[in-house]
């Protein structure tokens, strides 16, 4: 495609403008129908937990469900409380949903298909989403409501402490892969995933990545900035119309992104089942197209997030601070040290 | 908006309003709360926001009507609510209740304490965030319900008592329906176990928080499941007893440590003894009369008549002066949650929000129940 | 104790008391400007100590107001129901037992908010359920409103 645009756009600065609006396009629908189809997998993976049947009228099997829900957002009043900053409250759901689209740059969706290779790819996608704390806080504390303001200052104190685990937890894999670009740690899994060659501290570092970027992302049993039973909505309480479906929108663009990277960098992104020199074996993996294989781990790791969801209850504040200073930062940094231990002795497969 | 001087004190305390429209709250409850950061400093109670003035109405309704009213104040025990008004009319007139009524009430009255405290169960987890049990619950307590609606016509507020006795005789297959709810009900109940009580979140919600001492439970008046975490013998069934519970055999689920979790186990205990007590009865509900010997216009002696019985949240009283006409000269609903609101306040200080969401959970509002 | 045993210990604590024994429960009427102390001593003496008051409430009789409480013995089981009666119907006052029974001050504000009743020494004497600026008390006898409905 590159080089049939080439041919049209003779101008480089045009061809480099053309490109990015398509891509730009074509990720924007991308997203947009993953977050209508990651509404309607919610709701029928609680309806699952919960013995009920789940959206079933609108559409065949209630697909068109979210659509429906998606245009009565559309028509509703995009209401501004009086007393609200006006700049920043409209603001922070652009700057919400502009970090979750950021993040999902570096990802890699199938072979050879990604957006942008970046080398340093870990550190940017850690450093872009924990931008989402910003928004958070100002949606928070531009509403000039109390719940609000409560809700902003516990995304403050959840989301920053969080990063850390998460950060120490992908430094794991970046050790024993020996890059931060996401395209190198895919190709270092060739002959095994991550999780199943790296022993112990990948198992480790896996799960308390997930622990981690579901406090990240804010979903239950994480979600005390919400928290709708205390604080009945948390940072988004004032939020209605089109600019609360944003916020609704970045929180499954996050799942999608938080679940990709964990898909990408412990479970092999695209790369498709192998066991080290057994050829015949992964001949018969690779007949699989590679999309498969990144948006079945994708999936497998968003429906995990989804079941804490429905079985969880939510941790108070103070418990979920004790959670990551306790126990998940003082475990990662030993499994660090692990990992590294391991990558210089050569332990893994 | 935020900085104007109402909305924080001098010592710089955060007020907020929790309710009247807050979704833990369980209706239209306004609890004032000061905070400091999360925690809690002080916190006071605002009422009125359901105040129909039952006890005004009553002045003016005839001993047959005003046993429906309270139907309307704790409706998740509606049935018990009508029992007490039914026993003190009898209490005052010496009227000998048929064994057949006194059976049929007591099933009743214990099934509408297992939905009450299914309907809890729903609740906790929801309010704790956990949305799952809520349906858990539901199940269970729409088959006492669809149960209640074939007997009494009413799902809810079913109004089935009349002064001597009930209304109207249960329908033949009652017994067969019965079991069919108590064998759901029991084949089901491990799943609670699973979702939520085994669950360390929820533990380490419950655990700790809200502890509320035995002297504490008795200054401030609390009863049922709330006052009995705190080792308090205060079974009304037991104490005083009422319609043949003397007979029954069932244990008072008591706990000393006075927690949420202690709330939680002994809520969760007392359904089983409900179902008990039902399993004794339902096979040999007694034959005969349905109403005991009443006259058409009840008229009660001159005098000052007081009845308690145990709703599922604790010791419901109703206090009647009455200066001999068709209609009480003063009615006094002592409701149990208006006691055991009263020692939130207490047990709330120092804790964080999240705390308050679950000693409210535990202590299980109901609001009409308060505002009267 | 039995009732005629209180009788007894209410006879000597206070000459004054007289006694109504209709009901369930033994009635000691007693003075309204005799009450805080009255309840000081059934709260604390060791042979009646009646630690639980189950029931606060107020009885309209037109001429007089009756204060009733009930207090029951969680350690000697013995209930007692003490009434004090106020005479001043025009601005009925009490003492608050808000110090001895905490349970007392929600109670005792929805005494105040429906009869009128002021609670002297109470920590927060508000109008619980009706409106601050509310005329009159509803359950008093001689209220009259606007909306009111003659069954």
């Amino acid at each position: 495609m590159h080089t049939w645009l080439k041919n049209a756009i003779p101008n480089a600065t045009g061809l480099l403008i053309t490109e990015m609006v398509i891509t730009g396009v074509i990720l924007l629908v991308f997203l947009i129908l993953l977050a209508f189809f990651l509404g309607y997998m919610e709701r029928k993976v609680a309806a699952f937990m919960e013995i009920r049947l789940g959206p079933n009228r609108v559409g065949p099997k209630g697909t068109l469900q979210i659509v429906a829900d998606t245009l009565k957002l559309l028509f509703k009043e995009g209401f501004t409380p009086d007393a609200a900053d006006k700049f920043l409250f409209n603001l922070a759901p652009g700057i919400i949903i502009t970090t979750a689209l950021l993040a999902i740059a570096p990802v890699a969706f199938a072979r050879d298909f990604q957006i942008w290779d970046i080398n340093i790819g870990v550190l940017y996608i850690s450093s872009v989403s924990s931008m989402a704390v910003i928004g958070i806080l100002m949606a928070g504390w531009s509403s000039s409501n109390k719940y609000s303001l409560i809700g902003a200052m516990r995304s403050g104190a959840q989301i920053v402490s969080y990063e850390l685990s998460i950060g120490l937890s992908l430094i794991s894999i970046v050790i024993l892969s020996g890059s931060l670009s996401l395209n190198d740690i895919v190709e270092s899994q060739a002959n095994g995933w991550w999780i199943l060659k790296g022993h112990i501290p990948v198992v480790i570092a896996f799960v308390i990545f997930i622990i981690a970027s579901t406090a990240e992302i804010n979903r239950a049993p994480f979600d005390l900035v919400e928290a709708d039973q205390e604080l009945t909505g948390g940072f988004n309480t004032e939020y209605a119309g089109m600019k609360f479906a944003m916020f609704l929108m970045a929180e499954y663009i996050n799942l999608f992104v938080v679940s990709a990277v964990a898909a990408t960098i412990f479970l092999g992104g695209w790369m498709p089942f192998h066991l080290g020199n057994l050829t015949g074996f992964n001949h018969i993996m690779d007949f699989i197209p590679s999309s498969i294989w990144f948006f079945g781990k994708t999936f497998f790791i968003i429906f995990i997030i989804m079941q804490f969801r429905w079985t969880f209850p939510r941790l108070r504040i103070d418990q979920l601070l004790n959670l990551e200073w306790k126990y998940l930062l003082p475990i990662s940094m030993v499994n660090v040290l692990l990992a590294t231990l391991m990558a210089i002795m050569g332990w893994h497969f | 908006m935020l900085f104007e001087p109402d909305h924080y004190n001098e010592e710089g305390e955060f007020v907020v309003n929790m309710g009247p429209q807050h979704p833990s709250t369980h209706g239209v409850l306004r609890l004032k709360v000061w905070l400091d950061g999360e925690t809690i400093k002080k916190v006071e109670p605002h009422l009125g926001y359901i105040h129909r003035s039952i006890e005004k109405m009553t002045e003016s309704l005839s001993y047959r009507q005003f046993i429906y009213v309270t139907s309307r104040m704790d409706y998740l025990s509606a049935h018990i609510n009508n029992q007490v008004c039914a026993l003190v009319v009898e209490k005052a007139l010496q009227v000998e209740v048929p064994a057949r009524a006194q059976a049929i009430r007591v099933i009743l009255a214990e099934l509408t304490r297992i939905s009450s405290h299914l309907l809890w169960f729903a609740s906790i987890g929801l309010d704790l965030g956990g949305v799952t049990p809520f349906f858990y619950a539901f199940r269970e307590r729409e088959a006492i319900n669809s149960l209640m609606d074939e007997n009494c016509g009413a799902r809810l507020t079913q109004n089935f008592m009349v002064p001597g006795g009930i209304m109207k005789d249960v329908l033949p297959n009652f017994q067969q329906r019965v079991k069919e709810v108590l064998k759901q009900f029991k084949d089901n109940y491990h799943e609670y176990d699973e979702i939520l009580t085994g669950n360390v979140i929820f533990q380490n919600r419950l655990k700790g928080v809200g502890i509320l001492t035995k002297e504490d439970a008795i200054a401030f008046g609390c009863t049922g499941p709330t006052a009995r975490a705190s080792g308090l013998n205060c079974d009304i069934r037991k104490l005083y007893p009422y319609d043949g519970y003397e007979k029954l055999q069932f244990d008072e689920i008591t706990s000393t440590g006075g927690d949420c979790w202690a709330r939680y186990e002994v809520r969760m205990a007392e359904m089983k003894q409900s179902v008990k007590i039902i399993e004794q009865l339902i096979d040999n509900i007694p034959e005969g009369e349905i109403v005991g010997n009443t006259k058409k216009v009840i008229k009660l002696p001159k005098g000052e008549f007081y009845q308690r019985v145990e709703t599922a949240r604790g010791e419901l009283g109703v206090y009647i002066v009455s200066d001999g006409g068709t209609t009480p000269y003063r009615c006094k609903y002592r409701s149990p949650n208006f006691a055991n609101l009263s020692a939130i306040p207490h047990i709330a200080r120092g804790h964080k929000i999240g705390d308050l969401i679950s000693i409210m959970a535990t202590i299980d509002l109901i609001i009409p129940d308060i505002d009267r | 104790m039995t009732t005629e045993e209180l009788k007894q210990v209410m006879t000597d604590l206070l000459p004054s008391s007289t006694f109504d024994e209709t009901g369930e429960f033994l009635n000691v009427i007693i003075p309204s400007e005799e009450l805080l102390p009255v309840m000081k001593t059934l709260r604390n003496r060791e042979d009646l100590f009646f630690d639980y008051l189950f029931c606060l409430t107020c009885v309209d009789w037109k001429d007089h107001l009756m204060m009733v409480y009930f207090l029951n013995s969680r350690t000697h089981n013995h209930t007692i129901v003490i009434k004090a009666k106020i005479t001043d119907t025009i601005n009925p006052q009490i003492e608050s037992l808000f110090s001895i029974w905490p349970t007392a001050e929600l109670n005792e504000d929805e005494v105040f908010d429906l009869f009128g009743v002021k609670f002297l020494n109470h920590p927060n004497l508000r109008r619980l359920f009706l409106e601050e600026d509310w005329v009159g008390y509803p359950l008093r006898k001689n209220y009259e409103d606007e909306h009111m409905i003659e069954l």
